[in-house]
């Protein structure tokens, strides 16, 4: 995994495991890999990954069973919102991104469409 | 918080050379650190002076909160630069010579890491390969059962494999309860793996801080900050 400088590492990993969460790469219920594992895996601190594991258990994604490990949540409607959330941000950033350029909300949706059909 | 290393305007002089100016250091438990800086900045003097292998000139040093002494040489697993282990050794031989050296060497763990590190028991150390003889260095060094560990510039002249394989063995034996050193001048190598650096320049500490905040607050990598404090080398 490449990690950019702009947003922190730790960041950067829950972003990842709750895009493999939204696309089903990982599912409800499912147990992650342990800090160790996980930092091994993406060669970074294993202080980073205990960060990454209590934030998304402070955002009720994951929960932890003792001794035992950590795991994706099984309520569906948090997953629902996590979805939610995360298509929020990217149209945040698309819009942004094409209101820089100048264009109005009409013409974003046209040029949507337009995208869609191929015509762009 | 516990310091496991605290250095109080510490001071090292080689005759008329200043080796190490007015440092000021803590090292907290359950953290990994980057000793940072060209050759020639100090970073191996400190780490020597930590094991006990130098006296400061001047200045305080609390190792686990004690004195430095012969004592505190047992909480300290330094891994100096050099080929440290005899070349007519069998690799086997040199973790006997090890555990005999120190009480705290832990056999077991030292077989099932080189393993790991893919280095056969049998073989003569001379006739390993330069990552080979590094990660037996290693290998030798993690299996103390230390609360210090300092790797001196661990991945310095390796092939991509070694380096991994080297990578991968401090994360996965990193102990919360202990403290890490690691120096370096390969910052983008390790940046990921670092808690806190230190940038050590002509002796004297010119930058320290938690690693991530230094990467937020400049908005660039850790390489790219130690190109620009050392550029004008």
């Amino acid at each position: 995994m490449d990690f950019t400088n702009d947003t922190p590492i730790y960041i950067q990993i829950m972003d990842k495991i709750k895009s493999d969460i939204i696309t089903g790469k990982l599912k409800k219920g499912d147990k992650l890999m342990s800090t160790r594992e996980l930092a091994v895996a993406l060669k970074v601190n294993p202080n980073t990954v205990q960060r990454v594991f209590k934030e998304l258990e402070s955002e009720e994604i994951c929960f932890t069973k003792r001794g035992m490990g950590t795991f994706v949540t099984e309520d569906d409607q948090t997953l629902a919102l996590l979805k939610t959330q995360i298509a929020k941000e990217k149209i945040a950033q698309f819009v942004e991104g094409m209101k820089s350029l100048n264009m109005g909300f009409e013409e974003i949706i046209n040029k949507l469409k337009a995208y869609e059909e191929g015509k762009l | 918080m516990n310091y496991l290393i605290n250095c109080i305007n510490l001071q090292k002089n080689y005759m008329s050379k200043k080796a190490l100016i007015d440092i000021n250091l803590k090292f907290q438990e359950g953290k990994i650190y980057g000793l940072l800086g060209p050759n020639g900045s100090g970073k191996t003097t400190l780490m020597k002076i930590f094991a006990d292998l130098h006296k400061q000139t001047s200045g305080e040093l609390v190792i686990c909160d004690e004195k430095p002494s012969h004592k505190t040489r047992a909480y300290v697993a330094y891994m100096p630069t050099e080929n440290f282990i005899y070349g007519w050794m069998k690799v086997k031989e040199s973790l006997g010579f090890y555990a005999d050296m120190y009480a705290d060497f832990d056999k077991e763990k030292a077989i099932e890491l080189l393993k790991f590190m893919e280095i056969d028991m049998n073989q003569k150390v001379s006739s390993l390969s330069t990552g080979q003889r590094a990660r037996l260095k290693i290998t030798l060094t993690i299996s103390r059962k230390a609360k210090i560990y300092m790797l001196d510039e661990p991945l310095n002249g390796l092939d991509p494999i070694s380096r991994s394989k080297i990578k991968e063995c401090i994360i996965d034996q990193f102990d919360a309860e202990g403290v890490m050193i690691i120096s370096t001048h390969l910052v983008n190598e390790i940046e990921q793996i670092l808690d806190e650096v230190v940038f050590l320049d002509h002796g004297e500490v010119i930058l320290a801080g938690e690693t991530e905040k230094m990467r937020l607050e400049k908005g660039k990598s850790l390489e790219e900050i130690y190109k620009e404090v050392y550029g004008h080398a």
